[in-house]
């Protein structure tokens, strides 16, 4: 017979709320885990999905995710020509707010350096990777777009070929990915106004100074487009990503490039490393910090709880121990109880918590590991919260059943 | 236990308290109980009785003096409190004056928790609640719990918990104080069928005087002090329950 059991079904209401209320507690704690890891993984996602070896970024800059990173594109051919290189290619990423459907729409613009990555690496749940290389997009299914929807941005229309799950910026916007010549587009456009009136200040320019006479060429290049003007940069591309040949130690790589003045170079671990401490670190502290609280919290009310439900039988308590139960009866049936709610309210918290995350904006990720050392932190606290209605039971003495 | 005694004090003394607040409440109590024995204790109140009950049935530790139940010296200086605990559940069977029932066990519950605890298996132990309940009129409320019985079902179930491990002393501080004096006769003549029965010692502290014939001896006890009454008319009747107890 057991007695824990026989008193929780005496006092099943009071016993079943403190469970509901602790397994949210509980849920909250893991939810608050899974937040974080979620966090990190989405911070790495597009980081491992390139998988480079080495990122070239602008000098002295964190890198196209920390902040603005502007590389000419010819840096690519630097690159590709550095000993131990295999492929170099151009990674431009950057976030845009546009209207879509009169809604405002935030994403991520990943570009893809077509034609040697169309996008078969990327976590595709439906549609196609990109089969040409312009007008074609594959969206994260976080932005809402559906296969086949036309999106008007810049001064071209793309189609949704392709969706991706849990394929998001650091900041936890949907990504979508366009050959890098389209994300470079998007990226510049300017609206056509602006273009013309910067192309007759260039031409007015150019009248005005002696070269622009003595070599009638230049009047017609400075009125048509702006890539045609080889003394005028082509768009900026935010990174050069390059992969190394087998057995290459990258840091050989990077000493080699360290001479060159406009460039910084980071390693795919470092690369990592930098995207965790810069967006990541401080959330995770911040939410580590939360759950040690509401763990705090949980034990302290289970302990509350469970010392009243002690309060609540001190005279059965006494009453036991004058027909000589043992210590270990008395106090089995304190710690029984704790670790029995400790258990249905994890339960409880694991129930609701897998049923209510993926309701989230952003990614709950509940990994097995975080699981069982919560249930371990569980265990623990269970045990430490009998500890005062254990100490209270064991202060009664025998005779007051009689008083 | 092969000691004809089912219980020896000498000496017994307990001082509640000291400086001005010091009580004297048992002076040197000397009983014997043989097995088989049923003994009425009575006396005015605040005379020491249930402080002689509580330091024999090893809960309160006496002041001065030694208590043998079974032959087994139990209390004669510090002892520890697991020693006496386990020599309770396995020995001695208590009976209070307020029912005391554990309320969130069943009647049966409250029964075969004691044989549990000296280690019965618990089918054993159910079988064995089963039948006291039943012997005692109280079978068909077994499932009931404490709050839905009567005052004097709760003390025949009561009873019962004092029956289960067997005891070789039962220590009653007024039993029947809560019952009508016909169920109170009933749980008298209990007492002295399973005394003879079994061999079991029994000490009743009572205050019900029409019972006194049900009683092989009675002692009284005035301000701390024992002494064997004047008369001790035991004259046999006929048991109100037919009990079998296995
Ligand atoms: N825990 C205690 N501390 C101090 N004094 C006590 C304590 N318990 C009992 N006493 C005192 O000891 C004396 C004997 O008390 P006891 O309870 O044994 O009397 P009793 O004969 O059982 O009385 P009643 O018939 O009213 O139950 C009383 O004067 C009482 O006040
Ligand atoms: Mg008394």
């Amino acid at each position: 017979m057991n007695l824990a059991v026989r008193d929780i079904r005496h006092n099943l209401g009071r016993f079943v709320l403190t469970t509901l209320g602790v397994g949210m507690l509980l849920m909250v704690v893991m939810g608050m885990g899974g937040i974080y890891r979620g966090l990190v993984d989405d911070a790495l996602v597009v980081t491992r999905g390139v998988g480079a070896d080495l990122w070239v970024v602008q000098r002295d800059t964190r890198g196209p995710f920390a902040e603005v990173s502007r590389l000419p594109r010819s840096l690519v051919d630097r690159v590709a020509a550095v000993p131990g290189v295999t492929d170099a290619r151009e990674f431009v990423f950057h976030t845009i707010q546009r209207e879509h459907r009169g809604k405002p729409l935030r994403m991520g613009v990943l570009g893809l350096g077509w034609p040697t990555d169309k996008g078969e690496g990327l976590p595709l749940i439906a549609g196609r990777p990109l089969a040409q290389n312009h007008f074609e997009m594959i969206a994260d299914e976080s932005l809402g777009l559906g296969l086949g929807e036309r999106l008007r941005l810049g001064k071209d229309t793309y189609t949704v070929v392709g969706l991706t799950r849990w394929l998001v910026a650091s900041g936890g916007d949907g990504i979508a990915c366009f050959t890098s010549r389209d994300a470079q587009a998007i990226q510049f456009d300017e609206p056509g106004e602006s273009i013309r009136l910067e192309r007759q200040a260039r031409r007015a320019r150019a009248d005005e100074i002696d070269f622009g006479r003595t070599q009638p060429g230049v009047l017609d290049r400075a009125s048509g487009p702006a890539q045609n003007l080889a003394a005028l940069p082509g768009p900026a591309i935010s990174a050069v990503i390059a992969h190394l040949m087998p057995g290459t130690d990258p840091a050989s790589v990077q000493r080699s490039m360290s001479g060159w003045s406009d460039v910084t170079t980071y390693t795919g671990p470092q690369q990592e490393e930098l995207l965790l401490k810069g967006s990541v670190d401080r959330a995770r502290r911040q939410i580590l910090l939360f759950r040690v609280l509401l763990t705090i919290i949980s034990a302290v009310i289970m302990a509350l709880i469970i010392y009243t439900l002690t309060l609540d039988k001190l005279h059965p308590i006494a009453l036991l121990k004058l027909i000589g139960a043992p210590t270990r009866v008395i106090a089995g049936l304190i710690l029984q109880q704790s670790l029995i709610m400790g258990v249905l309210a994890y339960g409880v918290g694991y129930l609701i918590g897998t049923r209510l995350f993926p309701l989230f904006p952003r990614r709950v990720l509940v990994t097995n590991d975080d699981l069982l050392r919560l249930a371990g932190i569980v265990l623990v606290i269970s045990v430490l919260a009998s500890l005062l209605g254990i100490w209270k039971a064991m202060r009664v003495a025998p005779n007051e059943a009689i008083g | 236990m092969t000691d004809p005694l089912a219980l020896e004090t000498s000496g017994l003394t307990k001082v509640y308290g000291s400086g001005h607040t010091e009580v004297v409440a048992l002076r040197d109590a000397s009983m014997r109980v043989r097995r088989g024995e049923v003994v009425a204790l009575l006396g005015p109140s605040g005379a020491g009785k249930s402080t002689f009950l509580l330091c024999v049935g090893l809960i309160n530790p006496p002041t001065r003096g030694t208590v043998t139940i079974g032959g087994k010296l139990m209390q004669d200086g510090p002892r520890s409190l697991g020693d006496l605990r386990r020599f309770r559940r396995e020995h001695i069977g208590f009976v209070f004056q307020k029912s005391n029932l554990i309320p969130f066990l069943s009647a049966i519950e409250n029964v075969q928790v004691v044989g549990e605890l000296i280690g019965r298996p618990s089918s054993v132990a159910r079988r064995r609640a089963n039948e006291l309940l039943d012997a005692l009129g109280v079978g068909k409320r077994a499932f009931n719990m404490p709050t839905q019985l009567s005052g004097g079902e709760q003390q025949r179930v009561t009873v019962a918990r004092a029956l289960a491990n067997q005891p070789s002393l039962i220590l009653a501080d007024e039993p029947t104080a809560a019952l009508d004096s016909v169920r109170g006769r009933q749980v008298m003549e209990l007492f002295r069928d399973v005394a003879h029965r079994h061999g079991t010692g029994v000490i009743v502290v009572t205050h019900d005087h029409r019972a006194l014939d049900v009683f092989d001896t009675i002692y009284e006890m005035e301000d701390g002090l024992l002494k064997p009454a004047a008369s001790t008319a035991a004259k046999a009747t006929p048991p109100a329950h037919d009990i079998r107890l296995s």
